[in-house]
């Protein structure tokens, strides 16, 4: 398995990695169990323009790399485009990822939706085309630290 | 540090100089048929047999109760399927562990699938057998007992003398997976009541693509490669004569520095256990602290994943490896880290570090200092080690 030089470059300086206090919207997509889990928080002002956003990812170089690549291909976008960041767009910019790799990028773009899912929820908005994400995880449970 | 630190013994080794030398006449100057009556040829069979009489000699077995085989795995087929066949009118059991390698457990799955049945004896949460488990299952139709001697992942040291005596005292045969014990920890198969033992080259310092599979002198087993009349007619296909020089070489090598070797390897197995678990919070070894292969460390990090640690890691020039699902490119992580009854984000953490006799003080505390830096640097970008914070300052 070969990473292209654009992941490892995500990889290993991966952008807007960190928290947004008080965000507009955060989504957490993935599970423990299958070793991904991805977080995004999203500032989005008045015009519904995402003005900043964070990732923080638990996974592998993949998870990590498609995480900072999602937040790139949003910022700066409208809530709208931002809904239009799919798996494909954010692997294409990525150069490909292997195979066995390609779940993450569907949870990167699961990861925006949630965010915005949670914007769209709080502020009483609807965003056409935008479902509720079938794998928030916000709610799981702690296991017990070793 | 510029030069390359290597930390994943336990999955191949550099092979030694010593052992390059010894084979190097057998490619282009000795390197006749073993089967052939010419003088070239003879010397061929001369060298496999002195290989043949050396191997026997660390296992304090009979020279002709060595047979050579391509790997490991070849070994550990032939021993599981070959007692399968040669046994299977006596009857159709098999005991075996959950640790196994998967040589071993999708060698039994595969007989699973032919009718045979079989019993996997779980371990303890130090990755141990208890042998009383063992006993327990075994029933009058059980013909083979197959224990690894040592496991690949966590080191875990198997009570093999135990076992070795429950077989023996069930009229049971006993193979052993030794490929990660072989020439790292003294085995006597007479005292320890092993009837075959799989053992692989490339994991001590010989090339890859050679093993050996011993057999106690009158088991009924057959062949399982069919050709030529190799190996007294049991492993057909011409001789691996360099590689199999080679393999005696490396584990003349090893075992004249065995004691040396181990306390070496074992002293710097505890400064790195020690360093990763008081200088790295939410830590933990996975398996025996005490019955361990000298050179094996396997540690679980809470919140980050294995693929990105090692990924970091090889960026610092260091090479270990994982038991996260994202390494072995499917979404389970590793079946002995689940054995053990780690949660799953527990092992997706998991980190070994397998060291050698080359290792030096210096490249392990290089590599903790590494891995301090990186552990903490995954972990300020992970979702969960956030939640852990927050949960804590409430």
């Amino acid at each position: 398995m070969a990473y292209s030089e654009k992941v490892m470059d995500h990889f290993t300086n991966p952008r807007n990695m960190g928290e947004i206090e008080n965000a507009s919207g955060v989504g957490t997509v993935g599970n423990a169990k299958c070793g991904d889990i991805m977080r995004i928080y999203l500032d989005i002002d008045e015009n519904q323009i995402v003005r900043d956003v964070k990732f923080k990812t638990f996974g592998c170089g993949a998870a990590v790399a498609t995480s900072s690549m999602a937040t790139e291909l949003v910022k700066g976008k409208s809530i709208y485009e931002a809904l239009q960041v799919t798996n494909k767009a954010v692997m294409e910019a990525l150069d490909g990822l292997p195979p066995v790799k390609v779940h993450c990028s569907l949870l990167a773009e699961e990861a925006i939706h949630a965010a915005l899912w949670d914007y769209a929820t709080k502020h009483g908005i609807e965003i056409p085309g935008l479902q509720k994400p079938v794998t928030d995880i916000s709610e799981h449970e702690e296991e017990e630290e070793y | 540090m510029n030069k390359l630190i290597y930390l994943d013994n336990a999955a191949t080794t550099a092979v030694k100089p010593e052992v390059v030398e010894a084979m190097l006449p057998y490619y282009c100057e000795k390197f006749g048929n073993a089967s052939s009556i010419y003088s070239i040829g003879q010397e061929s069979k001369e060298a496999l047999e002195n290989a043949r009489q050396t191997i026997a000699g660390t296992l304090n077995a009979k020279t002709e109760e060595i047979y050579f085989t391509g790997c490991g795995t070849e070994a550990d087929n032939w021993a599981i399927i070959g007692t399968a066949e040669a046994y299977g009118n006596k009857g159709k059991h098999i005991i075996t562990s959950n640790v196994e390698h998967h040589a071993v457990l999708h060698t039994c799955e595969y007989l699973e699938k032919r009718g045979f049945e079989i019993t996997y004896v779980p371990v303890d949460e130090k990755g141990l057998i208890h042998p009383e488990d063992v006993e327990a299952a075994i029933r009058p139709d059980t013909i083979l007992i197959t224990i690894m001697f040592a496991n690949n992942e966590i080191g875990t040291i198997m009570p093999i003398a135990e076992i070795g005596a429950i077989a023996k005292k069930h009229g049971v045969l006993f193979h052993t997976d030794a490929v990660q014990a072989f020439t790292h920890l003294p085995i006597d198969v007479n005292a320890l009541n092993i009837d075959m033992l799989s053992a692989s080259g490339h994991k001590f310092h010989a090339p890859k693509g050679v093993g050996f599979l011993y057999i106690r002198k009158g088991l009924k087993l057959k062949s399982f490669i069919h050709g030529g009349a190799q190996e007294r007619k049991r492993r057909a296909g011409t001789e691996n004569v360099a590689q199999i020089v080679g393999m005696a070489k490396a584990a003349e090598l090893a075992m004249a520095n065995l004691e040396e070797n181990e306390k070496k390897q074992t002293a710097l197995r505890d400064h790195l256990i020690s360093r990763v678990l008081t200088e790295i919070p939410h830590s933990r070894l996975n398996g025996d602290a005490e019955h361990r292969l000298p050179g094996n460390t396997n540690f679980s990090f809470q919140f980050i994943e294995g693929e990105s640690m090692l990924m970091m890691l090889d960026m610092k020039g260091i090479c270990g490896s994982s038991g996260s699902a994202c390494t072995a490119g499917s979404l389970d992580p590793s079946h002995v880290l689940m054995a053990i009854g780690l949660p799953h984000e527990i092992a997706h953490g998991s980190l070994r570090l397998s060291l050698c006799e080359d290792n030096t003080l210096e490249e392990v505390d290089y590599t903790v200092d590494c891995l301090k830096e990186i552990v903490a640097r995954l972990r300020a970008m992970s979702p969960l080690y956030e939640d852990f914070v927050k949960k804590q300052k409430k």
